[in-house]
């Protein structure tokens, strides 16, 4: 299945190319609004299309995918060091700490989130720049994506610690940060990965569903959650299936990045 | 034994009723209520469902002519209201029995007024009624005939009464016992209503027979609009009430003999700069706010045209005025909607020293001119006409912030902590006498938007607008009330406290089958005759 992981790395170099590009690539302003053609069905000029204010469908999903992949990926990482680091030292360290670790990711989980970010958007200015309001939204998803992801860490962990490994190398005498650093972290790695690659689409999912509540990109920077944020309008009575293309693309790119890492993951 | 059992379960599952596609009896009209109705009773009435119901089930005195936009006398053959406005009498229509078979009196009417009054019962629509403080009182003066006197002049008080369904004092059926033209005969919560022709409706038509035509009508609860459509479209229902732009387009793509567009309706969309003196701004953001050359220069450079065009695909017009031109009467027709001129707007920040420097707009004292407009978040067509207005803004080199919010916090900063720059909302409009808006351009009342509560006139034009709506508030004469009303829109469209966007058309979507429907602005917009309405087979068979 070689050929498999070389096609998801040059599809996934060529995605990371065309953003990177999308300067030189598209041919208008992702904020351009061409009046005269609002909601356009895909043409040489406008490759997917117009949405509904005339704007070039291409454009916003090359930038929206620009943003999105930088930011989401960082808020993941974010959100899995937070874990891996509250998770992974209560495992370790079991006992009462573990019991305390657990007690507030318990309560963390059952927190109303909903109503607290809307309570965090009304403490937030209201005169923010567009890239200003996603780095604030994809900042606030990492910091609050830690605990169910802690919550498995902190579980395999101490399984790691019971393990016949952990044993043997505390019985050659390796402890303390030694023990942590050279056997605990790396066999966490897969479970971290997983963590990772599982948030970094249901941030991107949280980032439009957050929209809804004023919380997400502002106009007019898109993002892959604003541009999936269409497809609340979208209409079986008079289907428009190249509106489907943000979602192709975010389901395309993780499944890419899964195979593409996969080798790497089964050698941590 | 139970291979047959799975082969009826199947057979349930599969026949047409079950699925949403029931076969609909004969002489049935189907249309959807987008939630289920809160209230059955006609007093209590708050929502678009529970409204619905009573506008087909309720018996009124008057009824406003959805499309003459007169009043028109219905259980009352005549009315007469006093000088002052605070006193109304009626003649009754002799013979009226409710769908119960209980005969209709003055009775009725005086039980409806004193239930419509105690405020043990917190009747919505007794609310439009209540002017000031004291009791209403009700005089039986013939066998069918009633004064009702209130104690304080009550303005359109005539037109309040199309609200009021006469319920009877004596029917043990209470509020099921209606005067109008069906009555409920099944309530499936959560899936649909049945209503049925009233066997004792008084109303006939020219050659004697008994209205309403259609035999009864079935209200199935649907939120979505998208099965909506589908529905209409696969004949399963009679029609749509009201349609937003985009799926009108797609109807008429599709079925265009189905599509109406009746033309730009009450409502507006608006936006507006906080002018409260204590709110958190900087003082010369609140300089540029207060100043009518900054608010008009805003106004001319926002493209109408092009809002009504994309936003709502050509199925809205500029707004000129607080009064649409969809209200025959109370608009004022010499004013004109103002231009898209982006040279006309520098000149006005020219005269409050405003400069375009490098593409960025500056004032007097160097700060760039940037400001937020907050919105209600998930409303797609204001999202959209922000983002519109945001590029219209940059043109003239101002830098608009665009934020949604949920719909409470945005209720929050607008009426306690006026922490917010511009506010873009609209306004949902039912009534037609303008003296429904006293308690937005009185500048002490609530709703003041701009600058609420205030204790005095902040502004010499606040202070004569609140002088003329006192006027037209204290007067029955209609043609003084039109004068003042009349200058308070010219004063409103000089100074732009609120600069209108669109207002928006009325898009109905009609089945080929159902006869006689003339949609029209006012709701309800399709069935406003529903004695009226034919299905086709019932055409072929009256015929």
């Amino acid at each position: 299945m070689k050929w498999v992981r070389v096609a998801a790395i040059v599809f996934l170099v060529a995605v990371a190319a065309a953003c990177l590009l999308a300067d030189f690539v598209v041919p208008a302003s992702y904020a351009q609004q061409f009046r005269d053609l609002p909601d356009a069905a895909p043409s040489s000029q406008h490759l997917l299309g117009t949405d509904d204010l005339g704007r070039d469908r291409f454009s916003r999903l090359l930038y929206g995918t620009r943003v999105s992949l930088l930011l989401a990926p960082a808020a993941a990482l974010l959100s899995s060091l937070l874990a891996a680091l509250i998770g992974g030292a209560a495992g370790f360290v079991g006992g009462w700490l573990e019991s305390c670790v657990m007690a507030a990711t318990d309560l963390f989980l059952s927190l109303p989130w909903l109503f607290l970010l809307i309570t965090v958007r009304a403490f937030l200015p209201l005169n923010v720049s567009p890239v200003a309001s996603v780095v604030i939204t994809f900042a606030l998803l990492g910091c609050l994506g830690w605990a169910a992801a802690a919550r498995v860490i902190c579980a395999d962990a101490r399984t790691l610690c019971g393990s016949d490994v952990i044993l043997l190398a505390r019985a050659s005498g390796c402890g303390g940060f030694r023990l942590l650093w050279r056997h605990i972290v790396p066999n966490l790695k897969p479970v971290l990965y997983a963590q990772f690659w599982i948030s970094v689409p249901v941030f991107i999912l949280t980032e439009a569903n957050l929209g809804i509540l004023g919380l997400g990109v502002a106009e007019p920077l898109p993002s892959w959650g604003s541009l999936l944020r269409e497809l609340e309008s979208f209409s079986a009575f008079s289907a428009q299936p190249w509106q489907f293309v943000p979602l192709l693309l975010l389901v395309v790119t993780i499944s890419c990045f899964h195979l593409a890492l996969r080798k790497q993951e089964f050698w941590a | 034994m139970r291979r047959r059992l799975l082969l009826s379960v199947l057979l349930v599952i599969c026949l047409p009723g079950s699925t949403g596609a029931q076969a609909r009896s004969a002489n049935q009209l189907r249309f959807c209520l987008g939630s289920e109705p809160k209230t059955l009773n006609p007093l209590l009435v708050a929502d678009d469902a529970s409204e619905t119901i009573r506008y087909l089930t309720g018996g009124v005195l008057l009824r406003l002519n959805r499309q003459t936009q007169q009043m028109e006398p219905e259980l009352a053959t005549s009315w007469k209201a006093s000088r002052r406005g605070n006193a109304i009498s009626f003649t009754l229509r002799p013979n009226v029995r409710f769908s119960d078979g209980t005969p209709l009196t003055a009775e009725d009417v005086a039980y409806t007024v004193e239930r419509l009054m105690d405020p043990a019962l917190h009747s919505p629509t007794g609310d439009s009624f209540r002017a000031s403080e004291g009791k209403v009182v009700t005089q039986i003066t013939g066998k069918n005939q009633i004064a009702i006197t209130f104690p304080a002049p009550i303005v359109g008080l005539e037109k309040l009464f199309d609200q009021v369904a006469i319920l009877s004092a004596k029917s043990p059926k209470k509020e099921m016992a209606v005067l109008g033209p069906y009555y409920v005969a099944e309530d499936k919560a959560g899936s649909y209503l049945l209503l049925n022709r009233n066997p004792n409706y008084w109303k006939h038509d020219a050659a004697g027979r008994q209205l309403p035509y259609i035999g009864s009508i079935r209200l199935d609860i649907q939120q979505n609009r998208d099965i909506e459509m589908l529905r209409l479209v696969r004949g399963e229902i009679d029609f749509i009430n009201s349609l937003s732009a985009e799926y009108y387009d797609k109807l008429v793509a599709q079925a265009p003999r189905m599509a109406f567009d009746t033309g730009v309706g009450l409502d507006s969309e608006q936006i507006w700069f906080n002018q409260v003196p204590g709110a958190p701004l900087p003082a010369y953001k609140k300089a540029w706010f207060t100043s009518t050359n900054f608010r008009r220069a805003i106004s001319l450079s926002i493209n109408r045209q092009d809002l009504a065009r994309v936003v709502y695909r050509g199925h809205a017009r500029p707004a000129v005025s607080w009064v649409s031109p969809a209200n025959k009467f109370w608009f004022n027709a010499r004013l004109q909607p103002h231009p898209f001129d982006r040279k006309a707007a520098l000149q006005a920040l020219a005269q409050d020293g405003f400069r375009l420097q490098g593409g960025t707009l500056r004032d007097r004292a160097g700060h760039d001119v940037e400001f937020s407009v907050i919105t209600n978040a998930g409303n797609k067509a204001r999202e959209q006409m922000a983002a519109m207005i945001q590029q219209d803004l940059a043109a003239i080199g101002i830098r608009l912030n665009v934020v949604t919010l949920y719909f409470p916090s945005l209720i929050e900063r607008i009426t306690r902590s006026f922490d917010y720059e511009a506010c873009l909302l609209g306004l949902v409009n039912d009534d037609l006498d303008p003296n429904a808006q006293m308690n937005v351009w009185l500048s002490s009342a609530e709703n003041h938007q701009w600058n609420p509560s205030q204790k005095t006139p902040a502004t010499l034009w606040e202070a004569e607008i609140d002088k003329l709506m006192r006027m037209q508030a204290s007067t029955e004469d209609a043609m003084k009330r039109k004068q003042a009303i009349d200058r308070v829109q010219e004063i409103a469209w000089q100074q732009e406290p609120f600069i209108y966007l669109v207002n928006k058309d009325v898009l109905s979507a009609v089945s080929t089958s159902l006869r006689n429907a003339h949609p029209v602005v006012l709701r309800p917009q399709v069935y406003w005759n529903i004695e009226q309405l034919t299905l086709g087979t019932e055409v072929a068979r009256s015929r």
